[in-house]
């Protein structure tokens, strides 16, 4: 017997003895999500305010952020290709950006600007799919990430992300700088990924 | 008499070490609290719905198995099948080997803690990096974990700066910042020179077949972005019948688990990656483990199996506030673990049989569990099933005395006397090593028996109380 006929076996004959099975409940969106909380308000206001609460920062221009990295002294990172027309302008002569991300010299990127296909309200949450060709490791390795979506792309909350899944093979939510409390309960972010993590949220 | 092994690990434990898990667990469960109640309207319906939703997943896992296996396959995943934690191990091995390589990076998943991997790999020529920050200290002390979603909740911040020069990962230095930048420069390398990938998954969807796991510390995301092959190490029992369902039991696993309102990372993974995505996984495997389920599943305790692992249950639990996890001897500590590990011991269930009865049976865990696991109950069934099996259980005081006691009124009152000379007598000196081992910890309140009788006795009935 494999041990795909051996485990199914056993479950069926662990099984046999119940009847009635437990059903299967239905239930009802408004139960887990937190909408009404949210109605009425306006949801870049509200993403700004819970991306801050998980020590996450929103911005709203381009001119901001190159502020931001300016003052950081983080001049040179990677920015997707897909999003450079629309960024170098803004971030002016001083900064140095590749388009490719080199695996064998990841330390080397102070920042990295990709783009992300939306964001949830409720929790301050941006999400990345792998469709966009923004290389996972751009998003993950700079101390700095920067996720550029559109104000029209944040959902209210997450049953309704949920929802809009859709087929890609690879999604991922991302809320706020990676962090660990495992050293006495003590947060630190900047574990793996990112110690600071960016919503450029443009028009 | 010896105490109960649990209290003897209790004792054993030095008291920093005790300091650390009781506030550790403590603050996980305030956090908790204020998180999920202050939020939700109705939390505790949440609670229900989805522990409804897990229990019909168990009752129908003969369904679900074969579906999940169909999307997953669909979705361009090999899925394996392993029975014991041997045979999970040997895939894992073969799909190394069939790919020549030797270096893996590896998230946290539980079920590898129960099958071994990390040592059977390394016994077998292949390095196996854990990568969350707590379970590298794990490893690097040869240690186990002592905490569902904490895992080095026993120790400080002298212990681990003194693993890391040990270890060769720079002078003893304490401060928390500076050990976790240590270890994202030397994991950093680990990655990017690993050719596998492997992760548990806390939710597998059997409508889309999408694989969910969080992770805080962004450790299991590296490894999906950093290496080519990606290898999920699932407990049968992982399944959730709807995508929408996700939406439930994400809201309630980081609020239970830590008092996030979601975890930093959650990863919805249903294959190999997109082909126009220049990093990642071109080759996924699932290895859908039994080890011992199908048997809980057969058992009179198969509520267990619908646990989500949040580790709630473990820092309200007063018994492992104070006894911590290595007290529980098995990967699954607290009350998920007094119920779980005994019945995954298989044959071996005598040796943790005393685990069930470590519990004042307080109802804590069943109030926070977010999938509203009856432990209370189970625990019940379990101390039925070792009497059932007559597996002896040291430590524990015999009731035969208290029951010769109780059913002979005269030998009874003669008892209550004696009880008295309790508050004369030091309790060094009383012929019973079990109220001697409880004196230990705590003292005995003043005698006060027979006053009960008496008044029995005296009372004059008055009128019946009206019942509302
Ligand atoms: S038994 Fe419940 S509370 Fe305990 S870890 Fe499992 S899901 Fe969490």
């Amino acid at each position: 017997m494999t041990d795909r006929e051996t485990i199914l076996s056993r479950v069926r004959g662990a099984l046999a003895p119940l009847k009635p099975r437990a059903a299967l409940p239905e239930w009802d969106h408004e139960l887990a999500s937190l909408r009404r909380d949210l109605s009425g308000q306006d949801l870049m206001a509200v993403f700004a305010e819970r991306l801050r609460l998980v020590n996450g920062l929103a911005l709203t221009d381009l001119a901001a952020l190159a502020a931001y990295l300016r003052e950081n002294k983080c001049l040179h990172g990677y920015c997707d290709p897909d999003l450079l027309a629309e960024c170098s302008p803004a971030l002016g002569s001083d900064f140095t950006v590749e388009t490719t991300f080199d695996r064998s010299r990841v330390d080397d990127y102070q920042f990295g600007i990709t783009r992300a296909t939306g964001g949830i309200a409720e929790s301050g949450t941006l999400i990345f799919k792998d469709h966009i060709r923004s290389p996972r490791l751009a998003a993950l390795a700079p101390w700095v990430h920067i996720a550029v979506i559109r104000k029209s792309e944040i959902f209210t909350d997450i049953p309704q992300a949920i929802a809009a899944l859709g087929q890609d093979p690879n999604i991922i939510w991302v809320t706020g700088p990676s962090k660990t409390a495992d050293v006495e309960g003590i947060l630190i972010e900047g574990v793996h990924g990112p110690g600071v993590q960016i919503a450029l949220v443009l028009p | 008499m010896a105490t109960q092994p649990i209290d003897q690990f209790s004792k054993r434990l030095r008291p920093d070490t005790k300091a650390s898990v009781y506030d550790g667990s403590k603050k996980g469960h305030e956090k908790r609290t204020q998180v999920l109640f202050d939020r939700f309207p109705d939390a505790n319906r949440l609670r229900e719905i989805a522990g409804e939703i897990k229990q019909h997943v168990v009752e129908n896992l003969d369904t679900y198995l074969p579906q999940v296996e169909a999307k997953l396959q669909a979705n361009g995943v090999k899925v394996h099948w392993a029975a014991t934690a041997a045979a999970a191990n040997e895939i894992v091995l073969a799909i190394m080997r069939a790919r020549g390589a030797t270096k893996m990076v590896k998230s946290k998943t539980m079920v590898s803690e129960e099958t071994e991997l990390g040592p059977f790999l390394e016994k077998n020529g292949v390095e196996c990096v854990e990568t969350d920050l707590g379970e590298f200290i794990v490893q690097i002390d040869h240690d186990h974990p002592s905490h569902l979603v904490k895992p080095i909740i026993h120790k400080n911040r002298r212990d681990i700066a003194t693993s890391f020069e040990k270890h060769g990962l720079g002078a003893y230095n304490d401060d928390p910042e500076v050990i976790t930048r240590r270890a994202r420069a030397h994991l950093r390398a680990k990655y990017l020179t690993a050719d596998v990938g492997l992760t548990g998954a806390n939710f597998i969807s059997a409508e889309s077949g999408r694989l969910v796991l969080v992770t805080n510390e962004g450790n299991s995301r590296f490894c999906l972005a950093a290496t080519q092959c990606h290898i999920a190490m699932v407990g049968i029992e992982k399944i959730l019948p709807r995508d929408h369902d996700l939406g439930l039991f994400l809201n309630l696993l980081a609020r239970s688990a830590t008092g996030q309102s979601l975890t930093v990372y959650t990863e919805f993974i249903s294959g190999p990656k997109a082909p126009t995505q220049p990093d990642g996984p071109e080759e996924m495997h699932v290895i859908l483990v039994d080890n011992g389920r199908t048997d809980v599943l057969a058992s009179e305790c198969r509520d267990i199996l619908r646990c989500i692992r949040c580790g709630a249950c473990l820092n309200v639990c007063p018994v492992y506030r104070q006894a911590s996890g290595h007290a529980y001897r098995s990967v699954y500590p607290g009350p998920v673990g007094a119920v779980l590990s005994p019945l995954l011991a298989g044959e071996k269930f005598p040796a943790m049989a005393d685990l069930p009865k470590a519990s004042s049976l307080c109802g804590a865990c069943h109030e926070v569990c977010p999938v509203n696991i009856p432990i209370p109950d189970l625990l019940l069934r379990l101390r039925d099933k070792a009497k059932q099996e007559h597996v002896p259980s040291p430590g524990t005081p015999p009731m035969g005395m208290w029951s010769l006691l109780a059913s002979q009124p005269a030998a009874w009152k003669t008892a209550l006397l004696a009880g008295k000379l309790l508050d004369y007598l030091p309790t060094s000196l009383v012929p019973v090593p079990a109220l001697r081992a409880w004196e230990g910890s705590r003292s005995l309140p003043a005698w006060r028996g027979g006053k009960f009788r008496r008044w029995m006795q005296q009372r004059t009935p008055g009128p019946h109380p009206k019942t509302p």
